[in-house]
């Protein structure tokens, strides 16, 4: 047990591992097109924190220059995604991603 | 102090996670969602970002949450139907995915066992030393970044336009 005014830098590694599982799991599980999309945005994260971590091992700002890019990413992938939603719920009245497959046929 | 801030926001941010995937409602989950947001939040002034904590209660909390739970409501999205579960994946889900993260856990310990620990307050970033390194070293990916937001916007308005005949 590490003293109270001190976190293992490991710790922060682990939560990371742990939330990203947590997305990876609703990305394969869950069959709302929302709530798939919803997992990548708690993987994405999970990736800022372990970038943040090592950014603070390191004493360079450079790993939250990429957080501050990922999050510009995941705003502009949300605002195309959701549109995207819109647009198949338009055209199929339907948010289950098992019933979206036209390419599989 | 920072332990117990520590171990009691990531175990919020782990109970969200979980919440997350196993709500049925999507309403539920985008709820669940703010909370990891906010608890990492959180662990980002603990890790010294103050920044990048602002920008993520303000762009991820703020502004992305509010478009995910803005299209849920305009698609009156409602619960999912129940899947049939096999009864191994009944049995073994829960004990294989610990195992599973126990195993990160051991693999992290293991193959870093030298990296430091954090301190509250050793490290601090503001803001002034992330635009500094913005308009320096990243100019051209920050240029970058504005045209895909661009490219964004059009794309966003191009998807979601009714069709004007």
């Amino acid at each position: 047990m590490p003293p109270l005014n001190s976190v293992p830098l490991s710790w922060y590694l682990i939560l990371s591992a742990i939330l990203f599982s947590l997305g990876v799991a609703g990305f394969l599980f869950r069959r709302n097109i929302i709530t798939v999309f919803m997992s990548i945005e708690l993987m994405l994260n999970a990736v800022n924190l372990s970038f943040v971590a090592f950014s603070h091992q390191l004493r360079q700002v450079d790993g939250q220059i990429f957080t501050f890019f990922v999050m510009v990413v995941a705003a502009a992938e949300a605002a195309v995604g959701l549109a995207i939603i819109l647009t198949v719920f338009k055209n199929r009245n339907t948010l289950t991603i098992d019933e979206v497959s036209s390419l599989k046929n | 102090m920072e332990l117990i801030l520590f171990l009691l926001f990531a175990a919020i941010a782990v109970a969200c996670g979980i919440s997350l995937v196993v709500q049925k409602h999507p309403i539920a989950s985008a709820l669940s969602l703010i909370g990891v947001m906010g608890s990492l939040a959180v662990l980002y002034l603990l890790l010294g970002a103050e920044f990048i904590a602002a920008v993520q209660m303000i762009v991820y909390a703020g502004a992305i949450m509010v478009l995910f739970v803005f299209v849920i409501m305009l698609l009156n999205a409602g619960a999912e139907s129940p899947i049939g579960k096999s009864w191994p994946s009944r049995l073994l889900g829960i004990p294989l995915l610990t195992i599973f993260l126990a195993l990160i856990a051991y693999l992290v310990q293991y193959y870093a066992p030298s990296l430091g620990v954090v301190r509250f307050g050793a490290v601090s970033t503001g803001a002034s030393e992330i635009g500094r390194s913005l308009f320096t070293k990243y100019l051209l990916p920050f240029e970058v970044t504005s045209i895909l937001v661009l490219i964004a916007i059009l794309g966003a308005i191009v998807l979601a336009r009714k069709e004007i005949d």
